[in-house]
């Protein structure tokens, strides 16, 4: 189904590569996927995205997340205590049936991607009727 | 009578480091992005102005319904709710990350703030609200006279 390609050891930071004006740092998206009617369900989180920094890529079957924070700092503010940190989404997924790539259906709102692929008909399983001789 | 280093007012408590010990192991084992623990969900951001205070807090897939917050003096509650993800019976689950549940967090701040004049925004999954300190709060510069 969807494979992780980044490993557990990288967990949370990722390196995004190219783009050297990029902060070094990224987060892994925590990620619900669920298989349904011949469509597979991917939802992350990736909070402080505006829509169009959202990047979704699929070639051949590795699936790449990707979301470019924009850092909010209030006007006249200094920081003055910080529980949670603030940086771009990264997540790579193989997937392992084919997918239908037109029919791709991605939304996104309220800082959630949520990406619906439909698998392709050729991969479906076909009865195969067996003949007596 | 004969001197002693403890003093009543600022006593050190032995056990201090070992809760701080397991509260940082708690932090590790718990998964900086998943926290499930009700007393530290949302975690939040605070930013100091000159009378004023802004806190942000990241709450993913949440609609302006679904946050409640509340605030009495020095201390501001956010009440928030994940609705349930909507999926049929049949869905197969390959993955389970993202938070679910209702959480309970109050924060104190550092001054008292004026609830007529708070300015609270949620915009793509992250929530924002600003803070003013009343003007009866305001600590207040005393001139010198000099005779």
């Amino acid at each position: 189904m969807a494979q992780e390609i980044t490993t557990p050891e990288t967990r949370d930071v990722a390196s995004t590569n190219g783009d050297a004006n990029r902060r070094a740092m990224a987060f892994t998206p925590a990620v619900d996927i669920f298989e349904q009617d011949e469509t597979t369900v991917i939802m992350a989180d990736m909070p402080g995205v505006a829509p169009d920094n959202v990047d979704v890529t699929l070639e051949r079957q590795v699936l790449t997340l990707r979301g470019k924070v924009e850092p909010y700092v209030p006007d006249g503010y200094r920081p003055l205590s910080s529980e949670y940190r603030v940086g771009d989404y990264i997540r790579v997924f193989t997937l392992s049936d084919e997918i239908d790539q037109a029919k791709i259906d991605a939304q996104f709102k309220n800082g959630v991607l949520r990406l619906e692929l439909p698998r392709s008909p050729e991969t479906k399983p076909k009865k195969i009727s067996v003949k007596a001789a | 009578m004969l001197p002693t280093t403890f003093s009543p007012m600022n006593t050190v408590d032995p056990f201090a480091d070992m809760r701080r010990v397991q509260g940082a192991m708690n932090r590790i084992f718990s998964g900086a992005r998943t926290p499930a623990q009700s007393a530290t969900y949302p975690p939040v951001n605070f930013w100091a102005g000159e009378d004023s205070i802004v806190m942000t807090s990241e709450l993913p897939g949440l609609t302006e319904q679904d946050i409640d917050l509340t605030v009495k003096d020095t201390m501001l509650s956010i009440r928030v709710t994940y609705p349930e993800l909507q999926t049929g019976e049949d869905a197969v689950w390959h993955r389970r990350e993202r938070v679910e549940g209702s959480f309970l967090r109050s924060v104190e701040l550092p001054f008292r703030v004026n609830p007529d004049h708070i300015d609270a925004r949620f915009e793509n999954g992250v929530l924002t609200v600003e803070m003013q300190r009343p003007d009866d709060d305001k600590p207040k510069r005393i001139e010198i006279k000099t005779t």
